[in-house]
């Protein structure tokens, strides 16, 4: 639930403080400059009117000294702006040569999350302990796309062929809502993710679960879905630990019970939708890379409810 | 005051005499006005089909999770709306006017080239339908008006969308280069007597000015496309990361051009804002020196900023601090203008005209989004912003707001000469109150939603707190907009039936296109006016106030200028900004080692030193050649050029059997990015050196049916000039690739 309107003006982050703080320094100063030149614009358009009747005014063809005064005084407005710039950037500083604590792969339209310490691998919802500042590495499976979080922190390109590092911190406990932001194609606009950041206690205990395998089906209903599941193409694009290990092509399934959306923010994650994406993912998110595999209402709700039960 | 003088220079009107007729006159003409004409009704045709664009997006945006478009169409129309609003509409709208006004505006009777400038006209709508077959072809290209790899890339685009883009971008590109050769040679050689280059009305200076950022602006384009082209259609990995291919390059080499390109956009504006404003304030510009310098400013800090649109990609903080402080630069000169118009007001006498309401919301609306503009400057600032509606709002603040607008207000104003009607007042004034309203309401907004996140290119998004509100308000405010230009058109349609006759000077202004009827005649002017001033109306109707002479006397030599040397240069400028960006390319994947063919393994230095010797030889030979034209010696003449020819192609085939030599041994195109970027680098300059045999060819038709006499040798020195380039940019290319084999 965000407390103010604009997610850049609520950082959460020294990083994104700072970034705000300068941003509204920077945007008075515009404030100051639009209004002298609306000032200047307005009062002329009133006070030099036509009078109907009148000559023509004399001929004034300038002043040195007034443009002189209007080139210097910007130009100098422009290097504090510089100097401003050039100390904001430092709260985003690449870091010294240091080992990621957290991997984000981006594909097209998902984000993939590794946990280089401990093999958690997740999609879209990455979680963090609050007041940790971490180092992310950025890498991209296929296009240009852009990790944005904008209360956290800046916004980074994902590039295919590079590395890019930031810094991700959260200060306080909350749920901060990211999206690409770099146009990579058909489902662009459903590549949303949230970063999640969790007390210590409840982070620690969140990381625990994850690093379990998936949980064992215990109805019919989802040992069939767990069937269908190995047999119908399902295993081959995406992982369940301790079931099937598909590399990652597609979202890693094993805890995604505990996920808050499906599709990269398309649909929020309950059972109905679930059946929903299950019987065809093309209807809720076009173009995306899962094909519809044409399950029955049967089997659809089957994996649905083996899927529900990976907490 | 002195008797009138006539243009100093004959220009044969090709269409006296036996003169078509009807609408069959127009497809034929090569007259500027009706090119200039043509120019603005076919953009503006394409405006109708941008804003349609506009409006679906709208429509789709109007309400969260909507399904009006699907995404696949929503992406399409994106990228179409840009690249035609572009290359389709804005360009061509600031063309067709450079092309109306500049003749008129410097006292010449046509452009220094009316059929090339005829042939550029014709290239934009042929480009523009090669661009929208592709939607007949498997579909419009979807990757955005940027293209950025490898998403444009065969893998991820894999209709033939993004080659049609290729194509008619590569056309338009002619198109638009050509027309800047053309008003540099007509600005450079054409001016009447009097008529320094300080005198110039500053519309006809900025269009100069922005003529030079297009011939260089382009070429970048072309050899960043041209190398698209071919990774899609000969599989090579200039692009693709994937093959060690780099997809940064892509942003380097397009950025090189779209900066630029958004000045090219913005300094013809700036001219008719310096027409207009001074007119309607009864006074004339305020510092027209530092106006015309700060253009200057501008055209050459527009190329040390490229790198602003990259702050996010991850280039390292030194680089990106010194793209901040060069773009930050780059606001002080358009500060000074926007400073300028405003103090010329002051002081004034002015008359709120329909052209002056858009001239005056152009100086708010620039203002606006110049300052935006200046917040991206901020990186810190742009890396929270940038890619957002912050950002749609920013450009859309300059390009209509700024730009468009000051189109409407051009139009206001020069629509009686160009008609001999005035547009109705009544209409004009419903017309810009109904474009402010329907603007503003549609972009300001757009501020906030890319200040909650909203990034751009999506064709939905989720229902968060006031996103929805906020669409709906931007929809409604454009369709206000698309109101308002239906309002202009009837404006148009009625006016020209039933305007007031607007005689040839209804404004009373200054500059010697009010001095032509209105419309003018054929040639425009039987008599010019003396001009000693940058306002020789003025000086004529107050003898008793004139304008202080303008710079002393004038000399013959300013003139002396001659159109195809000037022109020839200019090309060449162009052609050597398309090699520099082919040989940056070559070095950047060559300066380290790869697997596959290397220079070493594939290439016979020996052999190609021994043609490229050949090749100089050809300069000498041409160079020569020339020296017997001069002296009346045509057939020692046209031995020379033979023997040029032979050097020449000696040359080609010496380069042909090299390339038969690498094929056989197995190096093809796509082989690894040395192949690349050998091919591309040498195929292109060979098509230059193939273009020049075929021109010396004709220069030497020409000779033998009795041409160049009298003197009249300056095409045939033209073509040697561009010999010579050639084998310039061969002594170039030759050192990158070859040199080191040597040594």
């Amino acid at each position: 639930m965000q407390a103010n309107f604009s997610p850049i003006f609520d950082p959460a982050s020294s990083q994104a403080a700072a970034i705000s703080g300068l941003f509204m320094v920077v945007l008075l100063i515009c404030a100051i400059i639009l209004a002298i030149v609306v000032g200047m614009v307005g009062v002329g358009l009133i006070r030099f009117r036509q009078r109907p009747g009148s000559a023509e005014p004399p001929s004034y063809f300038g002043n040195r000294k007034l443009e002189i005064i209007w080139t210097a005084g910007p130009t100098l407005i422009i290097i504090c702006l510089f100097v401003l710039t050039a100390r904001g950037m430092r709260q985003s500083d690449p870091p010294a040569n240091q080992e990621p604590d957290l991997i984000v792969i981006s594909h097209q339209w998902w984000w993939e999350a590794r946990y280089p310490q401990t093999g958690v691998a997740t999609a879209n919802e990455i979680h963090v302990p609050a007041g940790s500042k971490w180092l992310v590495r950025l890498q991209s499976a296929d296009v240009i796309h852009d990790f944005w979080v904008p209360r956290l922190a800046r916004k980074m390109d994902v590039v295919p062929g590079n590395t890019n590092y930031i810094w991700l911190e959260a200060r306080v406990p909350g749920q901060y809502a990211g999206a690409c932001a770099e146009y990579c194609g058909a489902q662009h606009a459903w590549m949303r993710f949230s970063v999640i950041a969790d007390s210590p206690e409840t982070y620690a205990a969140w990381l625990r679960e994850q690093q379990n395998p998936a949980a064992l089906p215990a109805t019919d209903s989802a040992r069939q879905g767990l069937k269908i599941f190995q047999t119908m193409t399902c295993a081959n694009c995406h992982s369940i630990r301790g079931v099937s290990v598909a590399g990652s092509a597609a979202p890693d399934l094993t805890h995604l019970a505990v996920r808050r959306y499906l599709g990269a923010g398309v649909l929020s994650n309950t059972e109905t939708n679930l059946f929903r994406w299950l019987k065809n993912p093309q209807a809720s998110k076009p173009g995306c890379l899962m094909p519809d595999l044409k399950l029955t209402d049967a089997q659809a709700s089957a994996v649905a409810s083996y899927l529900e039960t990976l907490q | 005051m002195s008797a009138f003088a006539s243009p100093s220079v004959e220009i044969e009107t090709p269409e006296a005499g036996s003169a078509p007729r009807g609408l069959f006159a127009w497809v034929a003409t090569v007259d500027h006005k009706r090119i200039g004409i043509l120019y603005l009704l076919t953009a503006l045709v394409f405006f109708i089909v941008g804003g349609v664009e506009a409006l679906l997006m709208r429509i789709q945006l109007a309400r969260p999770n909507n399904t009006f478009l699907s995404p696949g169409a929503f992406n399409q129309i994106f990228t179409m709306h840009g690249t035609t609003m572009i290359f389709l509409v804005v360009m061509p709208t600031l063309f067709g006017l450079a092309n109306y006004l500049v003749p008129l505006m410097i006292g010449a009777r046509d452009m220094a080239f009316p059929r090339l400038n005829a042939m550029s006209y014709w290239l934009l709508p042929f480009g523009g339908l090669l661009l929208h077959f592709s939607l007949l072809a498997g579909g419009a290209p979807a990757v955005g008006w940027f293209s950025y790899a490898p998403l444009s890339e065969t893998q991820y685009a894999s209709t033939h969308g993004v080659d049609y883009w290729v194509l008619a971008l590569l056309i338009l590109g002619v198109g638009s280069v050509a027309t800047s050769i053309n008003l540099i040679a007509t600005i450079l050689t054409l001016r009447a007597p009097g008529l320094t280059i300080r005198r110039l009305p500053l519309f006809v200076w900025m269009i100069f000015v922005n003529s030079f950022l297009v011939i260089l602006a382009i070429p970048a384009l072309n050899a960043a496309i041209v190398m698209l082209f071919i990774d899609r259609n000969l599989s090579t990995y200039f692009f693709s990361p994937t093959h060690g291919g780099s997809a940064l390059l892509w942003q380097h080499f397009f950025w090189a051009f779209g900066h630029p390109e958004v000045y090219i956009m913005a300094l013809p504006a700036f001219g008719i804002i310096s027409e207009v404003v001074p007119v309607f304030a009864r006074r004339p510009i305020f510092g027209y020196e530092f106006v015309a310098a700060s253009t200057v400013a501008i055209a050459l800090l527009s190329f040390g900023v490229w790198a602003h649109h990259m702050f996010a990609v991850g280039m390292g903080h030194p680089i990106d601090l010194f793209f901040a402080a060069s773009s930050m630069l780059i606001a002080v000169p358009t500060g000074v203008k926007v400073f300028a118009w405003s103090a010329t007001m002051w002081g004034g006498s002015i008359r709120l005209t329909t052209a002056m309401l858009f001239a005056v919301a152009f100086l708010i609306q620039f203002t606006i989004g110049g300052l935006s503009g200046v917040t991206f400057a901020v990186v810190p600032i742009d890396w929270q912003v940038t890619d957002t509606y912050y950002l749609v709002a920013h450009f859309h603040y300059v390009l209509f707001g700024g730009t468009f607008f000051a189109v409407f207000a051009g139009l206001y104003y020069w629509f009686p000469k160009m008609t001999g009607r005035m547009l109705s007042e009544r209409l004009g004034k419903l017309n810009f109150w109904m474009a402010l309203i329907g603007f503003n309401t549609a972009f300001f907004v757009q501020h906030f939603l890319g200040l909650m996140g909203m990034t751009r290119r999506i064709y939905t998004y989720p229902d968060l707190p006031g996103w929805g509100l906020l669409n709906l308000i931007s929809t409604i405010g454009a369709f206000l907009l698309g109101a308002a230009v239906l309002v202009l058109l009837w404006n148009i349609v009625v006016s020209l039936r039933h305007g007031q006759p607007a005689g040839d000077n209804p404004w009373q202004a200054w500059t010697l296109e009010w001095a032509a009827t209105s419309p003018p005649p054929a040639q425009n002017f039987d008599r010019v006016p003396p001009i000693r001033s940058r306002r020789p109306l003025w000086d004529l109707a107050h003898p008793e106030r004139p304008d202080p002479e303008v710079g002393g006397p004038t000399s013959r030599d300013e003139f002396a200028l001659e159109k195809n040397r000037v022109s020839m240069v200019t090309f060449l400028i162009s052609e050597g900004a398309f090699f520099v960006m082919l040989i940056l390319a070559y070095l950047y994947y060559n300066n380290h080692t790869m697997d596959g063919p290397t220079p070493a393994s594939t290439l016979n230095a020996k052999k190609t030193g021994v043609f490229t010797l050949c090749l100089l030889a050809s300069s000498l030979t041409i160079w020569l050649a020339e020296r017997k034209l001069e002296a009346r010696k045509p057939a020692a003449f046209r031995w020379l050029l033979a023997l040029t020819i032979l050097l020449g192609a000696v040359f080609i085939l010496g380069q042909g059997q090299e390339y038969l030599h690498v094929f056989h041994a197995g190096v093809m195109v796509n082989s690894n990015l040395f192949a690349t970027t050998f091919f591309t680098l040498t195929g292109f300059h060979g098509l230059h050196v193939c273009v020049g045999l075929v021109a010396l060819l004709i220069v030497m038709g020409l000779s033998l049916a009795g041409d160049f006499k009298q003197g009249r040798i300056e095409a045939a020195k033209s073509i040697g000039l561009y010999w010579h380039f050639v084998d310039a940019v061969w002594l170039v290319v030759f050192s990158v690739i070859y040199l080191r084999l040597l040594l």
